[in-house]
């Protein structure tokens, strides 16, 4: 192909960095599972060989957020629910980015009612929401696929002297 | 003698007068006492060998919002000797919403109790350890309540800060 044929021939290629390292981002996005309810089943299935998202390079679910560059918040997120999944988020470290999977997450859902939270955005800053109740994992894939499309345009220095937010680990 | 008979008259000849109202509705029998002998009707209930009524499988409640006594608080219990279930119902009035708790006589009744109290605010003197069960300790309402917006009152549940 034509990257083995131009390296043979020439011995080198020119690019820039920050097309490298995006690249590289996109292509290896590690997922933090936030599977708080049913569209985590789905989440899950995206990951067997049928639907199979090794092939979009982010089959490591890490159940460590420190790992994790990708936040997809699987299920319903109460109230109570809202202060762990902002303080996992926290604990990312930059760049990092969050899939809304569902219609609990993006907007409450059907649970309209005081102990959801009327959709995630009121406290993370999502990227993509993918519609469904729950998703199907090919939902899922393309909001991936999206996610990888808005890395690919980053810029390194975009991340650069980012800070980790404080995490009062006091508090604790 | 059947079973719901049986039940009947135990209790009527002990608590005549404190038992309020007697109903069986769809094969359900309810037994609506007076608040002030909830304990010791519980405590016949369970401790009569011929009733044996051991099991609290649930406590709940209801608010009848305009009713005089506002609030009725239930007790469904059971009883493996007669393989029955019974339904106690306690009539309550609105100030102040308390009852006396029965988890000296059932101890399965601690945690009902307290969802209880977390979501109607029926306050159950003598329980030993009365805090709300699924909202935050910091919340001020009680969301079973009929004057509660189903959508909550904003503000009232603490979110993160918004990013950026």
């Amino acid at each position: 192909m034509g990257l083995e044929a131009k390296l043979t021939k020439d011995g080198f290629i020119t690019t820039t960095i920050d097309a490298v390292i995006a690249w590289a981002r996109k292509n290896s996005v590690y997922p933090m599972p936030m599977g708080i309810s049913c569209c985590a089943i789905e989440m899950i299935a995206a990951t067997d060989p049928k639907y199979d998202i090794a092939r979009f390079g982010s089959e490591v679910m890490r159940f460590t957020p420190r790992q994790c560059d990708l936040m997809i918040v699987a299920g319903t997120v109460t109230y109570k629910m809202a202060q762990v999944v902002r303080r996992i988020y926290d604990q990312m470290p930059e760049p990092k980015w969050v899939i809304a999977m569902g219609a609990c997450t993006s907007s409450g859902g059907m649970y309209r009612s005081y102990n959801v939270v009327q959709g995630i955005d009121q406290f993370l800053p999502v990227d993509v929401y993918t519609a469904g109740c729950p998703p199907r994992p090919e939902n899922l894939l393309n909001a991936l696929m999206t996610i990888q499309a808005k890395i690919g345009k980053t810029k390194a220095r975009d991340f650069k002297d980012k800070p980790m937010v404080d995490l009062e680990l006091a508090r604790n | 003698m059947d079973t719901k008979e049986k039940i009947i008259n135990s209790v009527k000849e002990k608590f005549g007068e404190a038992v309020v109202e007697i109903s069986d509705f769809r094969n359900d029998l309810s037994i609506t006492i007076a608040k002030d002998r909830l304990i010791d009707v519980a405590k016949f209930l369970k401790e009569n060998p011929e009733l044996q009524f051991v099991m609290c499988k649930d406590v709940t409640a209801i608010d009848w919002a305009t009713r005089k006594n506002r609030f009725t608080t239930v007790y469904h219990i059971y009883s493996f000797k007669l393989n029955f279930t019974l339904r106690l119902k306690v009539n309550i009035e609105e100030n102040p919403p308390a009852v006396e708790s029965v988890v000296s006589i059932w101890p399965s009744a601690e945690w009902y109790e307290r969802e209880t109290f977390d979501m109607y605010g029926i306050e159950f003197l003598n329980h030993p350890d009365l805090r709300r069960m699924y909202m935050p300790e910091s919340f001020e309402y009680h969301p079973l309540r009929k004057d509660f917006p189903l959508l909550g009152i904003s503000g009232s549940m603490p979110l993160p800060e918004k990013m950026e």
